[in-house]
């Protein structure tokens, strides 16, 4: 798995390419908290386009970063995400709970 | 008319994360003789993830030589497109299962994990089992059609 981010004014969008699962599951989120206290955007956005392969720890991983995100005040933002990491996210109803942007 | 098997597969591993992709990957490797759909094999791929990642965080928890935490699969190709797959750990095993099977349940509340793995098992086959007794392992029965 790789991440990578992008400042955006006030903004941070971090994206995430490759495989989530319970074995790369804590490197991204260490590494996804570490973006988040550096830099406590207003939103930040997680793009999950590249992302090819998803389970209940990709949830785990997003709902984790939906509590950080509240701990330091900002609002947390799903973007143009795979079939793969939408069905999971869908199965929890978090595209009910979460900003989810298409085509940004 | 019996179901024929058509073909079979056992793997063994040790409960390592890193062997998390090895299990999906061969599974759906196997999976993929009957021709299913892209979106069957990310189904089967995701189920048995989900399977394997609870015996390691969950049935061998607390366990630090994972050189002794066998995890075993063994999979059934049926002639009518059948795929079963029976997985296997000896760890703690269940002590409740209908708990262990509600959404968002979970026992490992530091590790940000979900408490989806069974729903999603669940949702994504045509058929689910949990055995499990504590102390006595538990095995996983995920039974999915290649083919409509």
């Amino acid at each position: 798995m790789d991440i990578t981010c992008e400042r955006r004014g006030e903004d941070v969008v971090a994206f995430i390419r490759g495989e989530i699962d319970h074995h790369n599951a804590k490197n991204a989120r260490d590494s996804l908290d570490s973006i988040i206290d550096e830099s406590k955007p207003t939103t930040f956005s997680l793009d999950l386009s590249g992302v090819t392969f998803c389970d209940s720890s990709g949830l785990g991983l997003v709902m984790g970063r939906m509590r950080k995100c509240c701990s330091v005040g900002s609002v947390l933002c799903i973007q143009n995400p795979s079939s793969a990491a939408l069905r999971i996210l869908e199965i929890a109803g978090m595209d009910k709970i979460l900003k989810i942007e298409r085509g940004v | 008319m019996q179901d024929k098997v058509i073909n079979t597969m056992k793997l063994e591993f040790t409960a390592r994360s890193v062997n998390e992709s090895l299990a999906r990957s061969a599974v759906s490797a196997f999976a993929a003789q009957a021709d299913p759909s892209i979106a069957v094999i990310a189904d089967i791929k995701t189920v048995v993830s989900e399977a394997v990642t609870n015996s390691i965080v969950h049935g061998y928890a607390g366990v630090e030589d994972k050189s002794l935490c066998p995890i075993y699969i063994h999979c059934k190709l049926y002639e009518s497109s059948r795929l079963v797959v029976r997985l296997k750990d000896r760890g703690c095993g269940i002590e409740d299962i209908c708990m262990a099977m509600q959404p968002l349940f979970t026992t490992d509340t530091d590790g940000e994990r979900s408490g989806m793995g069974f729903t999603i098992m669940q949702t994504f086959t045509d058929g689910f089992k949990v055995r499990s007794e504590p102390g006595k392992g538990t095995t996983v029965v995920l039974e999915k059609r290649l083919k409509r």
